[in-house]
């Protein structure tokens, strides 16, 4: 397991999203009113970049006619065919045993912690005065 | 294939439709005058999807061979000679069509008694199937609830094309009603002709007609499940009559994929479409539409359950020639669901009454 940072904290206030490459991998940043996600930017399905999805919540019911949007923040679309992912566990709604978007822990560090550490920065010279956005492959 | 042993129960069998005339005594005098005083006894009633005299309406050798009455002639080609335990009649009767909607529902509580007096009395293998006219509810709903407390009725008769689609919420009511009583809803293949038979237009020919049954049992699967009928009744069951089987997996397969992306649209859809068609949807045997063994397998492999098939005759409707009245290629442990243990999971009433008939029905199989 190696912690990568992909980016300062300034690059990704609530409410946006940016994708970063790590180790070959694209991975979908997304933060939502301070909640962090990082997960591959690679649709199960079709292989959608899923950093152009909605994130939104998720619609449920007690029976014909009855309409709720619930957990809202909590899931992403994806942009091409709808499905729809749990983004705290990248799990798929419709089928959570086999279909899953890779999903990657991620925090925020301060730079003071940082510089001690065994982290690797590949673009971002680590500056103490700063936070980082951690995330662990 | 032939039956391999006797007490099967045929969930698809045709009484001839009764003619006017036959009905009369059971329509209340107002009724009565209007039909007569109107000529409205000359009409045949008879649904424009089984033309009378069409090959597929009689299968020729049992048109031409009838007994002394009606009764001995069912009796003889078909409850005596697949050695049936229960056979459910279905009167398919151009009632339904009519846009009138009390004489629509004056008729068919006519026809309904008309089956019990003069059939469901007199045969005791015989079970009943409530005609409704179900564009009008509320007659619909008071017609089942008439027959209820008659058990040899074991379901409400509907047919694949109406004027809406049948998960609509305007028909709940009769659901409802069905599922109180623990009766079955039956959708039999036959249009009222509000629009045409097929989504493209009326077609020129009866071999048209009859390919498009099928779409429009398969427009009714999607809607039964968009509509989210089965989370509202969670204890009703759809029987589809002369529907064919083989274009299933293929709806199910489509019907999975959309729900996949569509869910949010229907939220009260909670769990894969195909996993709600396979606990609450029957299909009956004929026909099957598979061309041998191994696509028949194929089929129910694909479907992904034998809990759904559930035999029938369609007599006198030309299905199968001679006595080969079931699909090939169906293993002995599916057989046997298929020809009894399936339709007594089904028919609520059926089941109640097989308690002590079931064993009478074990012992018929040799
Ligand atoms: S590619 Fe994501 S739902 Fe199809």
């Amino acid at each position: 397991m190696s912690r990568h940072v992909v980016c300062s904290a300034d690059e990704l206030p609530p409410g946006t999203r940016r994708t970063a490459f790590v180790d070959g991998r694209e991975v979908a940043l997304f933060n939502v009113d301070g909640r962090l996600h990082a997960l591959l930017n690679r649709c199960p399905h079709g292989g959608a970049r899923i950093c152009n999805g909605v994130i939104t919540g998720i619609a449920q019911s007690s029976g014909p006619g009855d309409y709720r949007l619930e957990r809202d923040g909590e899931f992403l679309r994806c942009p091409w065919h709808g499905w729809e992912f749990e983004l705290s566990t990248g799990q798929s709604w419709c089928d959570p045993g086999t279909t899953r978007l890779r999903n990657y822990d991620v925090k925020r560090e301060a730079g003071e912690t940082l510089v001690k550490g065994p982290y690797i920065a590949e673009r971002y010279p680590v500056v103490v005065e700063n936070d980082y956005i951690i995330i662990e492959l | 294939m032939k039956l391999p042993y006797a007490g099967a129960i045929d969930c698809d069998l045709h009484l001839p439709a009764p003619t006017i005339a036959q009905l009369l005594p059971h329509l209340d005098d107002f009724w009565r005058d209007q039909i007569i005083n109107r000529a409205i006894d000359r009409m045949p009633f008879a649904m424009m999807s089984y033309p009378p005299n069409a090959p597929i309406s009689q299968r020729a050798d049992w048109r031409a061979a009838p007994a002394a009455t009606a009764l001995e002639t069912v009796q003889t080609q078909a409850l005596d000679a697949f050695g049936l335990s229960f056979a459910i009649a279905n009167i398919i009767h151009g009632a339904v069509a009519l846009h009138n909607d009390d004489m629509a529902a004056a008729l068919c509580r006519a026809v309904n008694d008309w089956l019990r007096v003069e059939w469901l009395e007199r045969e005791p293998r015989l079970r009943g199937s409530i005609l409704i006219h179900p564009q009008d509810v509320s007659q619909a709903v008071a017609e089942v609830e008439r027959l209820a407390s008659d058990g040899r009725f074991v379901q409400v008769l509907m047919l694949a094309m109406g004027e809406r689609p049948l998960g609509r919420r305007e028909f709940f009511p009769i659901y409802a009603a069905a599922e109180r009583h623990g009766l079955v809803i039956a959708v039999h293949a036959g249009s009222t002709y509000r629009y045409a038979p097929t989504i493209v237009g009326w077609p020129c020919y009866q071999f048209e007609d009859y390919v498009a049954q099928a779409q429009a049992f398969e427009n009714q699967t999607v809607s039964l499940i968009a509509e989210g009928v089965f989370q509202r009744f969670p204890r009703l069951k759809f029987v589809f009559l002369e529907s064919g089987v083989s274009w299933l997996p293929v709806t199910m397969w489509r019907t999975d994929k959309t729900w996949r992306g569509a869910r949010p649209e229907t939220p009260w859809v909670d769990r894969w479409p195909s996993e709600i068609i396979r606990e609450h949807l029957r299909l009956t045997t004929q026909p099957f539409d598979a061309p041998d063994a191994a696509a028949v397998a194929a089929t129910i492999a694909r479907i992904g359950s034998d809990d759904m098939l559930l035999f029938s005759t369609d007599y006198p409707h030309w299905q199968f020639e001679a006595d080969d009245v079931l699909p090939e290629g169906l293993s002995p442990a599916t057989l046997r669901k298929t020809l009894i243990d399936n339709a007594l999971a089904t028919y609520p009433r059926l089941a109640q009454e097989a308690i002590g008939g079931a064993a009478a029905i074990e012992e018929t199989i040799r």
